[in-house]
């Protein structure tokens, strides 16, 4: 597998000018003969459909909701970073790439994190004339909080709704286009398959949800902006529908896929209910802020009411472990502590497949200090939403809170220009896994997706398609578009008739345990490598037992269930092995053999590289490929909180 | 309906035995209810979490599963739509149908669960409806047109905190559609009236004000949503609290357009009027 990741030459600072400046162009008169498909419409699809739209290009844009605006992006609630240093405290382009690259722990690419930083500054310019409300001083001016570890504030916000608004903002820019004919949309409609010509991606295969008709499209480049594959895990802070079918199904294409095994456990959310519950509430990190985390000292204490445990038989255990962060310990350090406690038996709450997963975050303090009043303007509308679903006030007993899937740094490996290795497709977003490395920083998603969607995949693309020239789009009669549409309606046809006895869901549950037990929060090897046993196992009865009810011509949920999982199946092999052969722990990958005293020990001599692997054929492992990282500027060094 | 208690420490031993009347209908077809009994429902269960366990009960007797439509389940995407014993998102207000969860209901009780229902949202099956008629009164509109990269300096414009606070509290709408649901008339005003209201009164929406209230007005009329006649519902049921006052703000900037329009150089009153 040939991985150039195509670093223009040059200082770090002046790479993307240099880069932009020699990018090929493609005259406006000859825009429009071109045709670009984006599938997904969250920041990164709806913001590149936009922009590429307005250019002159014809473009499809493809989603799986009802509508572009439900695309999962609208559920980030903190804020977005931009390096405008606002509050003269000493921000810099330079800082909020330092913070990111270190966030990452060292395993995001330089350049592209440099660039990241670079355009941020503009997004917040373009969603501010797009109308995006974002919170405001007294004299008008933007204002900014600090978030996740930084010394600066860097962040806007709207509300606990940035997400919302910044969702809602790119949606209006493609519903423009949309009106204006030059994006078609097509909602409802569900990516099944990548279509390559020649070694090129020119098209995809799409099942209209509600009809059930599976089209071929042909286009000039492909643009994947899907998201991440958070629901491998089946519980998690994701939609329902989040899936990772697009970009794995171009990775059986041809597509490397980059470091599956990094994804982001939040340490706050509500804790797990039941067998029954389908879909896990983040709770904003804000929250640390006032809350204090503890579990009872003694495991006896658990079934007691928090209340008549005595303050000495509380274990605060952030403080004790982290005495100069404390309560606001990184996201993955803190959810470790978390499931380390859990592990010896002192988890609060309910009982759920034998243990109790969940810690207090209690606020008596700072109710006592500030009044609640003050804890009620601070974090009223949290405290609302957390008695909607526990049923629990919040003001009277300390909140439960655990651990929760949230957000996946890995995804389809890219060179510079966003291209993954199959020329033609690009990939853009949460589905790509170039400028987080092992760790997301909060408020990092939303600018990644927009930097990618207005401010990179513009140009990009552009000067892909100038080289590509005007006679490169296909028919969809070619017998390329017709193999695969093929494979896809014989698919379609087999879980409809296959004469199973088990749901979707209920093998989705299964794998999300496997994998949340052996390649959660913390792995180690002889768990990865019973996961893969049991994965393979799983995937197996799958292939014979799967039950799908519905018809092919209606909305049918089970049937689109039914090709997720299978996916996902496939893919929780890959992470497992991922996480296996990455033998040291860094960010979100804490392997338990490699640690000092408990925290991360990379291995820089062996592991600083990104990991992509190559699909070998159905049923068979992929193969594990490199692109080693050289930092130019920054020295790698140890992550401590302590 | 139940209030949560304010210590429900024995939820997880609670659950619910139900009686489910769902509205079931194919694409194109005739619908009609059908029961269903659903025992050991969990009270700590959301809405969405008991329909997930009925249709993994009919996929166990062999039938077809009830489809609705459900996304992101924490109130926030707007795509979860269920009219619960005749109200838009059930019972208790400011809540979303994914929001929603069991302990308010009783044991034994009979749910009955709808679409919503409105000529401008014809149903796909079940309880999934086709809602892109919110999409196409955006693309009327809905938006304040800046070319990617030609945006100004953020701060350049100066915007009281007072207005954009306002902006934001008709910008949080979801698009879910509930206030349609449950007017009257099929009325869209309050989803109309909550974007006018969040483009219209930001500096960045001025050049494109009456344009905009024009476009979407007409879109609104075009695809078939009925007009408002102040039964007030849709403030009731809307889950994200948009108020009564965007419809005002609504009619008020409508017909300062509509006057601007017939003065104007190119309007009705240069052409003779209507």
């Amino acid at each position: 597998m040939k991985l150039d990741a195509k670093i223009p030459a040059g200082p770090l600072a002046d790479k993307w000018n240099n880069h932009k400046a020699k990018m090929r162009l493609v005259t406006p008169t000859n825009r429009r003969k071109y045709h670009i498909i984006v599938v997904g419409s969250g920041l990164a699809g709806s913001a590149a459909a936009a922009s590429l739209a307005e250019m002159g290009y014809e473009v499809s844009c493809f989603c799986y909701q009802d509508s572009p605006r439900r695309a999962h992006s609208i559920a980030a609630q903190g804020g977005i970073n931009a390096a405008k240093n606002y509050q003269n405290d000493g921000d810099s382009v330079r800082r909020l790439f330092l913070d990111t690259i270190k966030g990452g722990d060292y395993r995001a690419r330089e350049a592209n994190v440099y660039r990241l930083a670079q355009v941020s500054t503009s997004i917040i310019d373009q969603c501010v004339a797009q109308g995006v409300p974002f919170a405001r001083e007294y004299g008008g001016l933007l204002a900014n909080r600090s978030f996740g570890g930084a010394q600066v504030s860097r962040t806007f916000y709207a509300r606990g709704q940035t997400g919302q608004q910044l969702l809602l903002g790119a949606y209006s820019a493609l519903s423009r286009q949309i009106g204006a004919g030059t994006v078609k949309m097509y909602t409802r409609h569900e990516m099944l398959d990548l279509v390559l010509v020649e070694g090129q991606a020119k098209g995809i295969v799409t099942r209209d949800l509600v009809t059930g008709e599976i089209e071929a499209w042909a286009s000039d480049v492909v643009v994947l902006c899907t998201g991440g594959y958070g629901n491998v895990f089946y519980l998690s802070t994701n939609a329902q529908g989040c899936n990772v079918t697009a970009t794995f199904r171009a990775h059986r294409r041809g597509a490397g896929f980059a470091n599956p095994c990094y994804s982001q456990i939040h340490p706050t959310c509500i804790p797990v209910h039941g067998e029954d519950q389908a879909k896990l509430t983040l709770m904003s990190e804000s929250l640390r802020n006032d809350g204090r985390v503890w579990v009872p000292k003694n495991s006896a204490d658990c079934t007691k009411p928090a209340s008549e445990i005595p303050e000495e038989a509380r274990d605060y255990f952030l403080e004790r472990k982290y005495p100069s962060y404390g309560n606001l310990a990184p996201r993955d350090i803190s959810s470790r502590a978390a499931k380390e406690v859990c592990d010896e038996g002192r988890g609060v709450g309910q009982v759920v497949d034998g243990k109790r997963l969940g810690v207090y975050l209690d606020f008596s303090a700072a109710i006592k200090r500030l009044g609640e009043s003050a804890i009620r303007e601070r974090y009223g509308n949290l405290f609302d939403m957390y008695e909607n679903i526990t049923g629990e006030n919040a003001y009277r007993q300390p909140m439960r809170i655990f651990p929760a899937v949230h957000y996946t740094m890995g995804g389809l490996w890219v060179d510079y220009n966003l291209q993954s290795n199959i020329p033609g497709l690009f990939v853009g977003g949460e589905a790509n896994f170039s400028d987080h490395g092992a760790n997301r920083l909060g408020a990092s998603a939303l600018m990644q997706g927009l930097a990618d969607g207005y401010f990179v995949l513009p140009y990009t693309v552009t000067d892909y398609l100038a080289g590509v020239g005007l006679s490169g789009r296909p028919s969809v009669d070619r017998p390329e578009f017709k193999a695969v549409v093929k494979e896809v309606e014989e698919r379609t046809h087999w879980f409809l008739n296959n004469n199973g006895t088990r749901s979707a869901r209920s093998y989705h549950k299964e794998l999300g345990k496997i994998v949340w037990e052996k390649c959660g929060m913390t792995r180690d090897k002889a768990g990865l490598e019973g996961a893969i046993r049991d994965l393979q196992a799983l995937r197996d009865d799958f292939w014979k037992n799967i039950k799908v009810v519905g018809a092919g011509n209606q909305l049918a949920p089970e049937l689109e269930r039914a090709g997720r999982v299978a996916d996902f199946l496939d893919f929780g092999i890959m992470m497992c092995l991922d996480a296996l052969t990455r033998e040291e722990s860094c960010g979100g990958h804490f392997r338990t053999e490699y640690q000092d005293a408990g925290e991360a020990k990379r291995n820089d001599d062996t592991f600083a590289h990104a990991a992509v692997w190559k699909f070998m054929g159905e049923g068979k492992l992929p193969e594990r490929h490199t692109e080693p990282l050289t930092y130019e500027e920054v020295q790698l060094s140890t992550r401590s909180y302590k | 309906m139940v209030k949560p208690s304010e210590q429900s420490s024995h939820d997880s031993e609670r659950t619910l035995a139900l009686r489910l009347r769902v509205w079931r209908q194919l694409r194109g077809g005739e619908g009609h209810f059908e029961e269903y009994s659903l025992a050991a429902v969990p009270v700590s269960a959301s809405f969405l979490e008991m329909m997930d366990m009925l249709n993994e009960q009919l996929i166990r007797e062999g039938k077809d599963t009830i489809a609705f439509d459900h996304d992101c389940r924490e109130g926030i995407c707007g795509m979860c739509s269920m009219t619960i014993n005749g109200m838009p998102h059930g019972p208790i207000p400011g809540v979303t149908t994914c929001q929603l969860h069991m302990r308010n209901f009783r044991d034994g009780e009979t749910i009955t669960v709808e679409p919503w229902r409105a000529r401008a949202f014809p149903v796909l099956k079940d309880l999934a409806v086709n809602r892109s008629a919110f999409d196409k009164v955006i693309q009327a509109g809905g938006f304040i047109t800046v070319r990617t990269g030609s945006a100004p300096e953020a701060n350049n414009t100066l915007i009281p905190k007072s207005i954009a606070d306002e902006a934001m509290d008709a910008a949080e709408c979801i698009g879910c559609g509930a206030c349609v649901a449950s007017c009257k008339n099929g009325s869209a005003m309050l989803f109309v009236g909550a974007k006018i209201n969040h483009l219209n009164i930001l500096p960045q929406g001025q050049p494109e004000r009456e344009r905009r209230t024009l476009a979407m007005v007409k879109t609104m009329d075009d695809v078939g949503f009925g007009n408002c006649t102040n039964y007030g519902e849709c403030q009731a049921h809307c889950p994200k609290g948009i108020t009564l006052d965007v419809i005002a703000k609504l009619n008020r900037d409508y017909l300062r357009a509509r006057v601007k329009d017939f003065f104007s150089s190119t309007g009705k009153a240069r052409k003779g009027g209507e």
